[in-house]
């Protein structure tokens, strides 16, 4: 029996806590999510969508006098982070769409992201007021100033509390750094600096200096017509700050020490898995681009998903199937461009239990200690408090059981691309098209 | 008798291959639609369009040519560009402001 400090495991209950966003199924395209991360702490949740904006939620203080309520996320902040825009140089529209957030860890009063769309990175400072100064000589209360000759004595301006306001405010713009569309961000251990990938390049930034990046990876051709791969996802290593690797659409990893030189072109280690050539399909290429990777919380191990499957990789690699039945859809996914949907996967607290998204709703939790995998439902219809969620089957040919689910009437227009776990407790936020669903672990 | 034993073996053998790889089972189904699909594989075309995302134009005519054709048209419902398209029926930048109207608040935000 897992219990505390981010357990997971499948021996963990899930059951429903809140559902953020409409309901109604005419959903607009700027309120399609894109992008779920939790701060360090877990206190905050931030959320971006395809219409540039930003909803922070905040855990609530436990209620000492009911512990059965798990704390509950509430609207903390939301501001409009980026807008669309035109490149008239080069003929490009750009997208308001948030690719990523990532949270700096916290170091003073306020709190800061970094979030990006294609081709801008913003650092945000998120901050609180309340208290306000009252009692100026020279103005009134409402702003107003006051006639001088009015004024026969002074006073000293003195702080009162007021109703909590909260603050976003941009405080560093990156931007000029990317030809290509920007798909990753991450925020190096050392506090102070942070990376940038696109489909082609690689930089490094600090966080103060905005008019300056350097570049540590390019794997641009010099003809584009050799171009085989692009990079698709980048990650810093969570304590080296000398180490990061890239993922690539022909499904390899690259792990890169910027100690070994300034351009990091050839990578310290390469990882990839051996496939067997008779096994090549037209889909072979498609299905093994990288859509996303993570390093587990305690850095030795490294977490890709591609189309099918979840890899988790050190010296060796363990391959957990994430909707194997999907495999003899492929021609229909890839007539519906369903084949390109780019998932993501998240580690649990102590890394002993990995999430990732899928078709119909449905998400995956594979357990890496008892090898046991379990898929679940963010639904409307499970929407009651404290409602355990049931897992679900899929049935992928044959007689279909009672309860399962047939491949040919999963929802491909329901994905589940995004999904966070709190760095502590067995909390969850899971992004369906336009509603966060927040599922924690069922206590007695 | 052993004419029977063949059959199912050279059956047992084709569901073998299905089973083997339902990958290559959907890759004929594709071929079978799409002949032109060819020997590349989802390669380099995919990428190249990856790349490409978000061009609007090929050139500065291209672009005077579309603006001359919009000045007396309402914008178009923009559908779902896949392949590389330029021409006509493209919004112009005068046209693109208009997306940033009234920043409605996100209804997770409610």
């Amino acid at each position: 029996m897992v219990s505390g400090a981010g357990g997971g495991g499948n021996d963990v209950q899930w059951c429903f806590s809140q559902v953020k966003g409409a309901i109604d199924d005419d959903v607009a395209e700027a309120d399609i999510i894109s992008t779920v991360e939790f701060n360090h702490s877990g206190e905050l949740l931030a959320t971006g969508d395809k219409g540039g904006r930003v909803v922070i939620f905040q855990q609530e203080t436990e209620n000492k006098s009911q512990p059965q309520c798990r704390s509950e996320y509430n609207v903390y902040s939301t501001f409009q982070s980026h807008e669309p825009e035109f490149d008239y140089l080069k003929s490009l529209e750009i997208e308001e769409k948030i690719n990523k957030i990532r949270w700096l860890p916290q170091k003073n009063a306020a709190q800061f992201l970094l979030s990006t769309n294609d081709k801008t990175i913003k650092l945000w400072k998120i901050s609180e007021r309340d208290k306000r100064p009252e009692g100026y000589n020279l103005k009134e209360e409402d702003g107003r100033y006051r006639d001088a000759t009015t004024i026969t004595t002074l006073r000293v301006p003195v702080f009162r509390p007021m109703d909590l306001m909260v603050e976003a405010s941009p405080r560093r713009v990156f931007a000029n750094a990317h030809t290509y569309h920007i798909n990753s961000i991450s925020v190096n251990s050392d506090n102070e600096t942070y990376l940038s990938a696109d489909d082609l390049r690689i930089n490094l930034w600090h966080l103060e200096i905005t008019d300056r990046s350097f570049n540590i990876v390019d794997i641009k051709p010099a003809n584009m017509e050799e171009l085989t791969e692009v990079i698709t996802a980048a990650e810093f290593h969570p304590h080296q700050c000398n180490t990061f690797v890239y993922s690539s659409s022909k499904g390899t990893i690259r792990l890169c020490d910027m100690r070994a030189s300034a351009l990091c072109d050839k990578h310290s280690k390469l990882f990839e898995e051996p496939e067997d050539p008779s096994n090549r399909s037209f889909f072979s290429e498609i299905i093994s681009s990288i859509s996303d990777v993570k390093f587990s919380h305690n850095g030795r191990y490294m977490m890709t998903r591609d189309y099918l499957s979840v890899k988790i990789w050190d010296l060796n690699m363990e391959n957990r199937p994430v909707h194997e039945y999907l495999r003899s859809k492929l021609c229909s996914l890839y007539e519906n461009d369903c084949i390109f949907d780019k998932f993501e996967c998240c580690w649990n607290g102590n890394d002993s239990v990995v999430m990732t998204g899928s078709y119909n709703n449905f998400f995956r939790m594979l357990d890496r200690t008892q090898r046991r995998d379990v898929t679940l439902e963010a639904s409307r219809e499970s929407c009651k408090p404290r409602q355990v969620l049931k897992p679900r089957r899929v049935c992928a040919g044959g007689k279909r059981k009672k309860d399962e689910i047939s491949v040919d009437s999963l929802d491909f227009n329901k994905k589940i691309l995004h999904t966070a776990w709190h760095p502590q407790e067995n909390i969850i936020a899971v992004a369906t098209t336009n509603n966060l669903y927040i599922f924690q672990e069922k206590v007695n | 008798m052993s004419g029977e034993v063949e059959a199912s073996t050279e059956e047992q053998q084709e569901m073998q291959d299905t089973v083997v790889s339902p990958e290559k089972a959907e890759e004929a189904k594709l071929k079978a639609r799409y002949p032109h699909l060819g020997t590349r594989p989802g390669g380099s075309d995919l990428l190249r369009k990856r790349l490409q995302k978000g061009q609007k134009y090929f050139d500065s005519g291209d672009y005077n040519m579309a603006k001359a054709k919009m000045k007396n048209k309402q914008l178009p419902t923009a559908a779902a560009e896949k392949t590389e398209i330029t021409g006509d029926h493209i919004p112009t930048p005068q046209d693109l402001p208009q997306r940033k109207q009234s920043l409605v608040a996100s209804k997770l935000a409610v």
